[in-house]
């Protein structure tokens, strides 16, 4: 079975220094602290012990426990506690291990951080950033290795970002701690070790739109997150076929860049969806109808959905790849939107 | 219960009367309330603190402006307290657009930023972790600003209380803990809910300096406020006070109040924190008949004219329905 996928990097060759998913997140974190005192981190074990997947090493060194807090085992209390500061004029990141964790502070994300303009009738923003890994493959089993961004991109008043790049994991943060309401991005494990270049200085990313990371004309393949890097093998397999895929990296799942999608349909008239998360009611579901609404013309095949199977992960290494969109799944998916075979 | 005796002097020290008149100015409020509820101007839920006025006079009167308050469903009497406009408040409940949230909030969801008044949460236990950012804010910026967050004796049986006191004690943040005890979590009262019913050493064993208080006497619920506040502005940590009171109405609207004794309400009722201090007032020569007719009327007034800003006041209108969802203005 495959477990190293093409490079989700979308800007190589340029002149930057080789770095790691991990690294560029920490780089956006060094330099938000640095350009804006209202900055802070809090979360477990974000300071002494560097972050439970390092992204914070160093970091309580350079700008002290006042910045880099840690926090008890209260997923509700910190990130409550994170809008509170928001409202009171800081610009906090929130780092939640892992989403399974975040349901624990689901309330404060749902009740508090995503409603309270609106309760409020437009008098309080809530301007938080909260992290958290995300998605399976690492044989951390049930509790640890969920898809549930398609749960949290289903909330009105939150935006919610999926960096699968070197360029986004470095570029998302400043962005992100200057929208006016609550962030939410969502790190996949798998993808903190990912080694690629990013240029000097890096480039600037928005938090608006979909990006094209690969260009072809016969399929468009949707991914995001952890799926992006499987996309691209997928497409790989396909060009080998003469299938030309062209894969969409859909970066902000809330609000969802619909006029990308429909673009890339009006070229391809074929589409494929890749969603780590559960197939009923998943994102897949929501880009799966939006393009069957307002593209059903362009469209010369079903769409296509390569989502996880439908069971809590597994822990053994065999089931839970099982459990995963592969890329051979993707191509196979591809092969029947393109020729009507797998 | 204990009587109010104090003397003229330190009567009008406390600024009992403006105390008395904020009390009777939310009873009288929520009396009209009840009528208007049952004429179906308001809707939703409606609930009421009529009996527990005591907590959100003495509490709020001994906060700064500068202070901030987060509060439950049961918010009238604070926002009032807080000084939110009673036409705000009376318009909200109406659902109109000048509604102190622009009629998304309704009756459990008051709002006004320009007082540092922050709702109206109600999810209970909700409002504790937001009210530690806040704190944690000041705290960061050298600001002696106190947030006061208000929540009822059922909101201790809530994981978000204890891990909230357990931040807060942690990190000595400026928070005041006001425990509005009235002794029923809806219907279910204070035994069959907690297994240590002595609220007060619950919230010391986090590690806080932790009172409990007549929340029936608006002068001991003041001169506590006051101390816990002094502390917590001067850095002490977190401090947690309980009030002890009652809802002499059902938990809402909605609530046939089958879970109580009626002789209870009454008992409950003989110490009402109106008449007591009332009684108090005239007994000293503080205050006369006239005094409290006169305020009568002039609250009687102020009530009328809210009731009648509210009907005239427009509908938010239907195409601002997404409005709010997101922040307006440019976007990064």
């Amino acid at each position: 079975m495959t477990t190293t996928w093409a490079r989700p990097s979308s800007a190589e060759g340029t002149d930057g220094a080789v770095t790691t998913y991990r690294e560029a997140l920490r780089e956006a974190h060094r330099e938000a602290l640095r350009r804006d005192p209202r900055v802070f981190l809090m979360g477990e074990d974000v300071g002494r012990y560097g972050g439970s997947f390092a992204v914070s090493l160093g970091l309580v060194e350079e700008f002290g426990e006042g910045r880099i807090r840690d926090t008890p085992l209260s997923e509700s209390a910190f990130t409550g506690a994170g809008i509170g500061a928001a409202l009171r004029g800081m610009r906090p990141i929130v780092e939640i291990m892992t989403v399974n964790f975040s349901l624990l502070a689901l309330d404060q994300i749902l009740n508090n951080a995503a409603t309270l303009l609106h309760m409020s009738g437009g008098q309080l923003a809530v301007p938080i950033v909260i992290r958290m890994t995300t998605g399976g493959g690492r044989q951390l089993a049930a509790q640890h290795s969920h898809t549930l961004e398609g749960w949290y991109a289903h909330i009105p008043g939150l935006r919610v970002l999926a960096p699968a790049t070197l360029e986004d994991a470095r570029g998302m943060l400043w962005p992100a701690l200057q929208d006016p309401d609550p962030v939410l991005i969502f790190e996949h494990g798998s993808l903190y070790p990912l080694k690629g270049t990013l240029a000097d200085p890096p480039p600037d990313v928005d938090i608006e739109h979909a990006a094209v990371r690969r260009a072809g004309s016969d399929v468009t393949v949707i991914a995001y997150g952890g799926g992006l890097g499987k996309a691209l093998s997928a497409a790989d397999i396909l060009a080998a076929e003469g299938i030309t895929a062209e894969v969409i990296d859909l970066r902000v799942l809330r609000p969802l860049d619909d006029a990308a999608l429909l673009a890339s349909l009006a070229k391809t008239h074929r589409a494929v969806v890749v969603d780590e998360a559960w197939r009923s009611g998943s994102l897949a579901a929501e880009v799966s109808a939006r393009l069957s609404e307002q593209g059903f013309y362009d469209l010369d095949a079903p769409v296509e959905r390569v989502c996880g199977a439908e069971v809590p992960l597994p822990y053994a290494a065999h089931l839970e790849q099982a459990a995963l969109p592969q890329p051979e799944g993707i191509a196979a998916a591809a092969r029947r939107a393109v020729r009507g075979d797998g | 219960m204990t009587a109010l005796a104090l003397d003229r002097e330190a009567l009008l020290a406390a600024g009992a009367p403006a105390l008395l008149r904020q009390m009777i100015r939310i009873r009288r409020f929520e009396e009209k309330c009840v009528e208007l509820y049952s004429a179906t101007k308001i809707r939703g839920f409606l609930h009421l603190c009529i009996g527990e006025e005591a907590v959100a006079v003495g509490v709020i009167s001994s906060l700064l402006p500068g202070d901030a308050v987060i509060s439950t469903y049961r918010e009238h009497g604070h926002a009032l307290a807080r000084g939110v406009p009673m036409e705000a408040v009376m318009s909200e409940m109406f659902g109109k657009a000048t509604g102190c949230s622009r009629g998304r909030g309704g009756s459990m969801h008051l709002f006004d930023a320009s007082r540092r008044f922050y709702g109206g949460n109600a999810i209970v236990g909700g409002g504790l972790p937001p009210a530690l950012g806040m704190a944690l804010a000041d705290q960061m910026n050298d600001r002696s600003d106190v947030t006061a967050c208000i929540f009822g004796e059922g909101a201790m049986a809530e994981g978000e209380f204890h891990e909230s006191a357990n931040l807060a004690a942690l990190w000595q943040l400026p928070v005041l803990f006001v425990c509005e005890n009235n002794r029923y979590a809806m219907g279910t009262p204070l035994a069959h809910e907690h297994a240590e019913t002595d609220l007060t050493a619950r919230a010391a064993s986090y590690g806080m300096v932790a009172w409990s208080v007549d929340g029936m006497d608006v002068l001991a619920v003041q001169e506590a406020a006051q101390r816990a506040i002094a502390l917590v502005r001067g850095g002490g940590g977190p401090c947690f006070l309980e009030l002890r009171t009652y809802r002499f109405r059902a938990h809402s609207m909605y609530d046939p109040d089958r879970y109580r004794e009626k002789a209870e309400v009454e008992r409950w009722r003989e110490a009402d924190p109106i008449p007591r201090l009332t009684a108090a007032l005239a007994e000293q020569g503080v205050l006369g008949d006239s005094e409290v007719d006169a305020w009568e009327t002039e609250i009687a007034q102020e009530i009328a004219a809210a009731v009648e800003a509210a009907e005239a006041a427009p509908l938010e209108p239907v195409e601002d329905l997404t409005r709010f969802v997101t922040s307006e203005g440019q976007r990064p």
